[in-house]
């Protein structure tokens, strides 16, 4: 059996617990209503077309022009308050003209009726605010709690595998790069499943909800990049996961050893959040391995970054995971076997006893 | 593809394992001293120390699991690889299972990481189990298990991929007697078809009723090892039983005896270098009948306890 045989036999193991594991289930299902909640529950409150009512024939042929008016012509200005009293229309026109309304300022009626000065934007980028900012905050939530939640259930797979000994007979059986490999292969495609799960739904909603085609096109290519970036900076962490997993020889320990790798994930997170205005910060954000998968898709977002950009900060990520695998690894290696109370990060990297 | 190191590749005596001068030190600790013992095929090999003295380490380098700093461990005469120790079965000391995962399911998933295919890995894992008498718990997680049926499992565990080769660290600790009979009789019938079986115990009566050699460690190095009735020949004494109808007391005049239990008819004594038994033997019948007299053969715990002093 070769080594990749034996990877293999790993991560179906990995994925078969897992597929039964409640976590992942309610994880799952939770993001997904998340994703569901953020795309059509807008529009599902901002409630159909503002229905008026109006008796002068020239002022309805203006309205009528408006695609979010209904509008219905009716004998006298008496007939169109009565309607608006009754509750059967939002909004009345009146002579004058006046614009009448229950409880509720009709924007979009006054809107179709004024003169509008013209409007020059210098910033034509420039996005509804609460999208600017909802945006970002969903990539790094989404970010933040699943690179978090699979990369801790690689260390406690792996802790696991310590605790009940099970470690010495698979390590007298397959190489322990093939035990690592395949947790780190079951977990990071898990987790991109979900993540892409994730995407698909929001953007589906999103175009079911009816979101203006101008936002649909900037939030594919952010979505798209960001599910890349997720996958690569997933892996870029995934064997330190291990590593952590493989330094603690009891859950209770475990905590503590993933102390660094838990703040590897957690900072970046809190400084897109934070610092998210701040164009310039974003642009250093964004090619720091750690925060890139949130802050480079932000700024693809705001339509900030150019076209060369998100590639660029996928090459730099892809060498810091190559980087970072290798010391996971070594990490792994160095204390999987050390059973008797926690392994330091020292200890472990000098002393690799298998063979 | 497969680089699988098959039983149908295999001569089908299976051989020998020779472990040759083995060193191995924990920090300024030198564990094992250049140990060097063979295991032959289709031999039950009793591995006998005490605490500490090195067994478990010895086994965790023959396993591959602990590199050791000099000397080398070879089947047939070739150095071990990853292919070869695949085809090995190992019950470690400290035993572990998954303790979420079915008794079936964890003894497949072992299967085939031995490199058994998953029906293979099927099939053996339902025979050995109803084997072992598991099968109605086979759906069970582990932790649903009582200890003995847990020890069972781990005996599933390193035996589903019918090893060419058996390393049992304390095999029958913690069994129940009828249990510890279901493993003797798995580990006759595993040496019967010619596979190598090491395994080491503290039940040194066990040890004695079933090997066909032993091996003794004390303080990490080798203090005999080879055939055990060989060993009891070699380490016996010049000592007799002698059962008479009167009182054997008069064995004490006699010239280069040393009389050390006496009850009645019944004597055990010690002969000096130079001194003949058949003399004493005509001397007791002298006296009279003589229902038995013959040479006292050392059981392994007296064995054993020299040999490490």
């Amino acid at each position: 059996m070769t080594t990749f045989d034996a990877t293999k036999v790993v991560a179906a193991r990995e994925i078969r617990v897992k597929l039964r594991d409640k976590t992942f289930i309610f994880s799952t299902i939770f993001f997904l209503l998340f994703a569901i909640a953020v795309t059509v529950l807008p529009v599902l409150f901002s409630g159909g077309p503002t229905s008026v009512a109006v008796a002068d024939q020239a002022t309805a042929t203006v309205l009528q022009q408006q695609e979010d008016l209904e509008v219905r012509v009716v004998a006298n200005d008496a007939a169109a308050e009565q309607l608006v009293r009754d509750g059967d229309v939002d909004a009345a026109v009146l002579a004058g003209p006046e614009v009448i309304a229950m409880d509720d300022r009709p924007g979009e009626v006054v809107t179709a009726l004024s003169t509008a000065p013209p409007v020059r934007l210098l910033d034509p980028g420039a996005i509804d605010p609460f999208l600017a900012y909802i945006v970002p905050f969903a990539l790094a939530f989404v970010f933040f709690f699943t690179s978090f939640l699979f990369g801790l259930q690689i260390a406690q797979s792996v802790t696991e595998e310590k605790q009940t000994r099970i470690v010495e007979i698979l390590v007298a059986s397959v190489p322990t790069r093939a035990l690592l490999a395949g947790k780190v292969a079951a977990l990071t495609l898990l987790a991109f499943v979900q993540v892409a799960l994730i995407a698909i739904v929001t953007l589906i909603g999103a175009r079911l909800a009816g979101i203006d085609p101008g936002v649909l096109d900037l939030l594919q290519p952010t979505i798209g990049w960001f599910v890349a970036f997720f996958l690569v900076g997933f892996v870029m962490l995934a064997a330190l996961w291990a590593g952590v997993g493989a330094l603690a020889s009891r859950p209770e320990d475990l905590n503590g050893v993933s102390q660094p790798v838990q703040m590897a994930v957690m900072l970046p997170f809190f400084a897109v959040i934070f610092l998210g205005e701040n164009e310039f910060a974003m642009r250093i954000l964004s090619y720091i391995p750690f925060s890139a998968p949130v802050a480079m898709p932000t700024r693809i977002f705001n339509g900030d970054a150019a076209g060369w950009e998100p590639f660029l900060a996928l090459l730099v990520m892809a060498v810091t995971a190559v980087a970072l695998l290798a010391v996971g690894a070594r990490v792994y290696e160095g204390s999987l076997l050390r059973t008797n109370g926690k392994t330091s990060w020292a200890t472990a990297w000098r002393s690799r006893t298998t063979v | 593809m497969r680089r699988t190191y098959s039983p149908g590749i295999l001569p089908s005596v299976i051989g020998m394992l020779n472990v040759d001068s083995v060193s191995r030190s924990f920090g300024d600790r030198a564990v094992l001293r250049n140990v060097t013992f063979g295991v032959g095929s289709g031999k039950l090999t009793g591995f006998v120390g005490a605490n500490g003295a090195g067994k478990t380490t010895t086994m965790r380098i023959i396993l591959g699991v602990l590199a050791a700093d000099s000397g080398e461990v070879t089947l047939d005469g070739k150095p071990l690889t990853r292919e070869i120790r695949q085809r090995f079965g190992y019950m470690p000391e400290e035993r572990g299972l998954y303790p979420k995962m079915t008794v079936h399911d964890q003894v497949v998933y072992l299967g085939r990481l031995h490199g058994l295919s998953s029906s293979a890995a099927e099939e053996r894992t339902k025979k050995l189990l109803d084997r072992l008498g598991l099968g109605e718990r086979a759906g069970e997680k582990l932790e649903a298990l009582s200890l003995g049926n847990q020890q069972r499992a781990q005996v599933a565990a390193a035996l589903v991929h019918e090893p060419d080769m058996l390393v049992l660290d304390e095999p029958f600790s913690g069994l129940d007697p009828i249990a510890v009979e279901t493993m003797v009789d798995v580990l006759r019938d595993r040496a019967s078809a010619g596979v190598p079986v090491l395994f080491s115990s503290h039940q040194l009566e066990l040890v004695e009723r079933l090997c066909d050699d032993l091996v003794i460690i004390a303080d990490g190095s080798i203090r005999a090892a080879g055939d055990r009735a060989a060993l009891r020949a070699q380490h016996a004494l010049p000592r007799y039983q002698l059962v008479v109808d009167t009182d054997a007391g008069w064995l004490r005049d006699q010239p280069g005896v040393t009389l050390l239990d006496l009850e009645g008819p019944r004597a055990v004594f010690d002969l000096d270098p130079g001194f003949d038994d058949q003399k004493v033997l005509h001397a007791a019948l002298e006296r009279g009948p003589v229902r038995s007299f013959g040479p006292v053969v050392p059981s392994l715990t007296e064995i054993f306890r020299e040999v490490v002093r």
